[in-house]
């Protein structure tokens, strides 16, 4: 009976010590993790508390005023006149442009990879797209600058910036399609093949539509890791007060817009929504990837 | 040559003489002569690693899709010498049905059914296409039950009626010999019986080629059975007299279940 009762109560003893310990490391889990979210929810309640007011329909819809006209409502104590135009469609026209250079090059380079696992080639492109992929975006910004801005549209353009971001969205997309196309199941593939499919046809037409929603996700990441890129757009497309379709001339963007907002004193206050903006839309795009990559099983 | 312990058979829809296939060094498939009788089912049995899965994919020539693997012999499609064909030509006159049911998962179960000739590019009128959908799934009992769903995806299915959409598939360019590579082995005995029963009633319009690890199966459906071993062609008769009087020790070893 004693026996019994040493025993229990060791056993409780043991157990109580052990709640302990797990209720502290639960509270060390729930601390930190509390810690890395807090920045990003200071950051968004900072951007929309002093953001909100400066969105309205003319933030989206005019084009940046200058320095003078931000002057002048600043002093009056107005709401800053004009909005950030010239920064959504550049925005809007370099990554639809670097989409469209990259898209194409990566997943046929993706299928180039996937083809040919153990070739030499295929290990020094992607070792390549993961030296690109660690490259600081500004050096992409410089070989783009050499490349097009210094040969091609001989002057600082909407190419050149698009160009930039195109190279720093190719790894993502490259190695998204060759993990997509690993994970389809051989036996797809070969019984399109056993119906006398020629081989690149059922690239085009089983393997990719087949991972198309994983190729969607790894796009869709790429377009939103580039879309708030800064510094590569300051050496090629420089910024425009202007709203800009015409590849061969300089442009605005989001967020080259914060960094100019950023260096003028009238203007610092547009910085807040023009963040808040840039920021909701990355986010967009996140979501988007995701929504897509939970589909995918 | 033909050695003693096979049989003639006349005018035979599958021909194949000499056939070895190697993995890099290896081979695993020595030396087979066999010929495959028309409007039969023949199983092709042995243990696991016998050769074949590898000696059923030469047919088609499958294996010229990797590198690695090297095919010498002949195959001879109702007179025709396929190996001087180019091989995308020669998969189209037969059909092929794997072991685990594979429809294309972005298909509908209609698409899926005329895949091949969707994905070859063949252009055919929408009469034509009703036409061959509603006979290939008509011919594998699966009308009946997804006639109502023809544009639902075909991995909504069960896995037997998955594996009965793979053999539409597989009839819907009316081949000349259908291979199939244990396809029940993923199913359940319902599914496996249903299987069966199909393809018992295909032989009637197609010649089968099977397959299969699973010895009371090739006894239950097969005219004809080819028993394996280590890579070898060791006896090929007709099933019956097979499984009664087996003529070599080894195929007496694995029917009396010895080994496998
Ligand atoms: N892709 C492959 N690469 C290398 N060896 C293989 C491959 N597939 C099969 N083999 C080998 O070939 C032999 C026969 O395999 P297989 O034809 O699959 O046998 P079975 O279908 O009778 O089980 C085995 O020894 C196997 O290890
Ligand atoms: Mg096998």
């Amino acid at each position: 009976m004693s026996m019994e009762i040493a025993s229990n109560s060791h056993y409780r003893d043991h157990s109580t010590a052990r709640m302990t310990k797990d209720k502290l490391f639960l509270g060390i889990v729930i601390g930190l993790a509390i810690l890395t979210i807090s920045p990003i929810v200071l950051i968004i309640y900072k951007l929309i508390v002093k953001g909100i007011k400066q969105i309205s329909f003319s933030f989206i819809f005019e084009t940046t005023p200058n320095t003078y006209e931000a002057m002048t409502a600043l002093a009056s104590g107005e709401r800053i006149p004009g909005g950030i135009l010239n920064g959504i469609t550049g925005t809007l026209l370099m990554v639809v442009m670097a989409a469209l250079i990259a898209i194409p090059v990566g997943i046929v380079t993706g299928v180039y990879l996937y083809e040919n696992q153990k070739k030499k080639l295929a290990a020094i492109v992607r070792n390549t797209a993961d030296i690109i992929q660690g490259t600081p975006s500004i050096v992409l910004g410089l070989i783009a600058y050499i490349w097009v801005v210094k040969h091609i549209t001989m002057g600082f353009s909407a190419l050149a910036g698009s160009v930039s971001l195109s190279i720093m969205m190719l790894p993502m997309i490259v190695r998204s399609t060759e993990e997509t196309l690993k994970m389809i199941p051989n036996t797809l593939k070969e019984a399109a093949l056993a119906m006398g499919v020629p081989y690149y046809k059922v690239i085009i037409r089983v393997l990719i539509p087949t991972g198309f929603s994983g190729l969607l996700t790894g796009i869709l990441l790429s377009v939103s890791r580039v879309i708030g890129e800064t510094a590569p757009l300051m050496l090629t497309a420089l910024g425009s007060t202007m709203v800009n379709w015409d590849l061969s001339k300089p442009t605005s963007a989001i967020p080259l817009l914060v960094w100019e907002f950023y260096n003028d004193p009238n203007m610092v206050d547009l910085i807040w929504s023009t963040s808040l903006l840039l920021m909701g839309i990355v986010l967009l795009f996140n979501l988007l990837s995701r929504q897509f990559a939970k589909s995918r099983k | 040559m033909m050695n003693e312990n096979t049989i003639q058979i006349n005018n035979p829809v599958l021909s194949v003489r000499n056939l070895s296939v190697a993995y890099d060094q290896n081979v695993a498939v020595k030396n087979v002569s066999v010929d495959f009788k028309k409007n039969a089912i023949t199983a092709i049995m042995g243990p696991s690693g016998c050769g074949k899965s590898t000696l059923l994919r030469a047919f088609n020539r499958m294996h010229e899709l990797y590198e690695n693997i090297h095919t010498t012999g002949e195959i001879i499609l109702n007179g025709t010498d396929i190996m001087k064909l180019p091989p995308i030509r020669v998969r189209r006159h037969m059909g092929m049905v794997f072991q685990r049911p594979n429809p294309f998962p972005t298909m509908s179960i209609y698409d899926n059914v005329i895949a091949g000739y969707k994905l070859n590019g063949i252009r055919l009128k929408h009469s034509e296409k009703d036409e061959i959908v509603e006979r290939s799934l008509t011919d594998v009992a699966l009308w009946d039950e997804v006639k109502d769903a023809l544009f639902k995806k075909g991995t909504f299915l069960s896995g037997g009626q998955q594996q009965r959409l793979c053999i539409a598939r597989a009839l819907a360019f009316n081949p000349e010999v259908i291979l199939l590579d244990e396809p029940t082995s993923a199913l359940d005995p319902i599914a496996t019986a249903k299987i069966e029963e199909l393809l018992v009633e295909l032989k009637k319009q197609y010649s089968i080629i099977m397959v299969t690890h699973n010895m009371s199966q090739a006894a239950r459906i097969s005219d004809f059975s080819l028993f394996m071993y280590l890579g070898e062609m060791v006896e090929y008769d007709k099933t019956k007299v097979m499984f009664t009087t087996p003529k070599d020790k080894r195929t007496e070893a694995y029917l009396t279940g010895k080994f496998g």
